[in-house]
Order: C-alpha cells, then sequence, then structure tokens
C-alpha cells in the first residue's frame, strides 16, 4: 500500500509529531506512540495514571484532531472523559472505542 | 601568579584578591590592596593577568529573580538515556534556553540532571514534551517541581570544598 493512498489518520507520524505519555507534568513514561495502531496498543502498556492524566487534560483529543486529523475519534474520547472513569475501566473504555474506530478504518482501505 | 606549561599556579594574594572579587566585584583596585595591603598596582596586574588566562571568566550580576516580579517555576528533570545516545541530548539540553544548568552523572543507570525554569506548569510540561521527551535516546524523564529553595550559591574561593570545616 502507497503513503498517499493511507488516509492520515492511519500514517506513521515523525517523532516531533508522535504522542508521548507522561504520568504527571514533566513525569514522561517513556512509551510514546507514532501512529494509531501504536497508539492503541500503548493503551494497554502505558501505566493507568497516564491515560487519566492525558484524558482529563484533554490531550489525546488535542493529538487526534492536530495530529491524526480525525475528529470523529476525538469526539468519541471525549465522551469517555464525561463519562468520569478512571482505572481499569477508564483503559477498557478507551482501548474498545479506540480499537473499534481502528478497525472500521481499516476496513475503509 | 606562576605559569609553566600553559598551567596555572595561583598564590597566596590571587586567592585573597579572587576571595575580595567574589564578595564584590565592584570594589576598586584601590579598596582591595588596601584591605590587602598590597599596591593598587600590583592588584590591578594580578587581575589583569587572571582575566586574561580565563581564571576569571567573567563579571556579572547576581539577579534576585523573584524581586524582579517573575513567577516562574524551576524543575529539576532526570533525564534517563540511552548511553549512546547521552552526549547528544546533554548538548541538546544545553542549547534551550529555559536550560540552566545540565550535568552527567553515572549511578546505576547513565542519567542528565538539569535545571530548569519555565513560566509556569503547562510550559514546562510543553518543554519537555515538545522538546525533550522527543529527543532520540531518551528512555523516560522523572521531573520534581521545587517548591521552595533554602540557598543557591556559586562555589567560590571563599566555600571551595578545602576551606570547609565540619559544622
Amino acid at each position: 500500500m502507497k503513503e498517499e493512498a493511507t488516509p492520515k489518520v492511519l500514517r506513521t507520524f515523525p517523532r516531533e509529531k508522535a504522542f508521548y505519555f507522561f504520568t504527571s507534568v514533566g513525569n514522561y513514561t517513556g512509551e510514546s506512540a507514532s501512529s494509531l495502531k501504536e497508539f492503541l496498543d500503548k493503551i494497554n502498556v502505558v501505566d493507568v495514571k497516564a491515560l487519566e492524566f492525558h484524558l482529563y487534560r484533554g490531550d489525546f483529543e488535542k493529538w487526534m484532531v492536530e495530529v491524526l486529523e480525525d475528529k470523529e475519534l476525538a469526539t468519541k474520547v471525549k465522551s469517555i472523559r464525561e463519562g468520569n472513569y478512571s482505572g481499569i475501566t477508564l483503559k477498557e473504555q478507551l482501548y474498545n472505542i479506540v480499537a473499534k474506530h481502528y478497525k472500521m478504518l481499516c476496513s475503509k482501505v | 601568579m606562576k605559569v609553566k606549561n600553559n598551567a596555572f599556579s595561583l598564590d597566596a594574594v590571587d586567592l585573597k584578591i579572587l576571595e575580595a572579587l567574589q564578595e564584590d566585584a565592584r570594589q576598586t583596585y584601590t579598596a582591595i590592596g588596601k584591605s590587602l595591603g598590597i599596591a593598587h598596582s600590583t592588584v590591578y596586574e594580578r587581575i589583569r593577568r587572571m582575566e586574561q588566562y580565563g581564571i576569571i571568566k567573567k563579571y556579572m550580576a547576581v539577579v534576585n529573580a523573584e524581586r524582579t516580579g517573575a513567577k516562574n517555576i524551576t524543575a529539576i528533570m532526570t533525564v534517563y538515556t540511552d548511553p549512546k545516545e547521552s552526549e547528544e541530548v546533554a548538548e541538546k539540553l544545553c542549547k534551550a534556553p529555559q536550560v540552566l544548568e545540565v550535568y552527567t552523572s553515572l549511578s546505576e543507570e547513565l542519567l542528565i540532571i538539569a535545571k530548569v525554569v519555565a513560566e509556569n506548569q503547562e510550559s514546562l510540561h510543553a518543554f519537555i514534551a515538545n522538546y525533550v521527551a522527543p529527543m532520540q535516546g531518551v528512555l523516560r524523564i522523572r521531573t520534581s517541581i521545587v517548591t521552595k529553595k533554602f540557598k543557591e550559591t556559586q562555589l567560590s574561593i571563599v566555600n571551595s570544598p578545602q576551606k570547609l570545616t565540619p559544622l
């Protein structure tokens, strides 16, 4: 599959556009995601504190809109934030929503 | 001051002059000479040579940032790196104006310790997320925000380890 034919949301981005997971201000976990697929995989890898930190700051939505250019996914993620989940429930909700969205995008390619 | 094979050795008078300058770099050669019991021309000549040989690097004002109204935050950032990339990471950190000091340390792992200033927590986070974390070789980062400063000083002739005595 040629890169030009791949929708932007499914591309792999350079390091400066990757999503970097932090557990709090300035505390980088060492995990990053350069694509939506990698982001999906990292949801199950990173400390749940990092997911809580970024979700409630709106960082995921920001990255999805600004880098992936996928407003639909950002809106879905926002709905988790509004559900006030935490811990493992948050991790599962986030994973399920992103996985479903990723599957849907892949089926269109 | 004696110079032999490009190595310098300072005598007691040089050290006394440095000590006086570190206390107050704006005092005159005459005032220093008077307090040390030597001629002002000797003070001038010694200072000139110490400047020439880079023993005195520069004269600067020590600014009390709090009094200027600046509300910056200071953080100590520990950057864990791939040993092969640590030099490059440290050099890149040195280029950032937010980074005031950079050190490397060999404990269990190779670390870079850096002192960083930022306008607020948000800009500190943005700097680390957008500039530091994406650097090749950065494995993880731990940042501690300074909440209260008890002491800040420069190592000087006055407080050099050789002169310290136990409390």
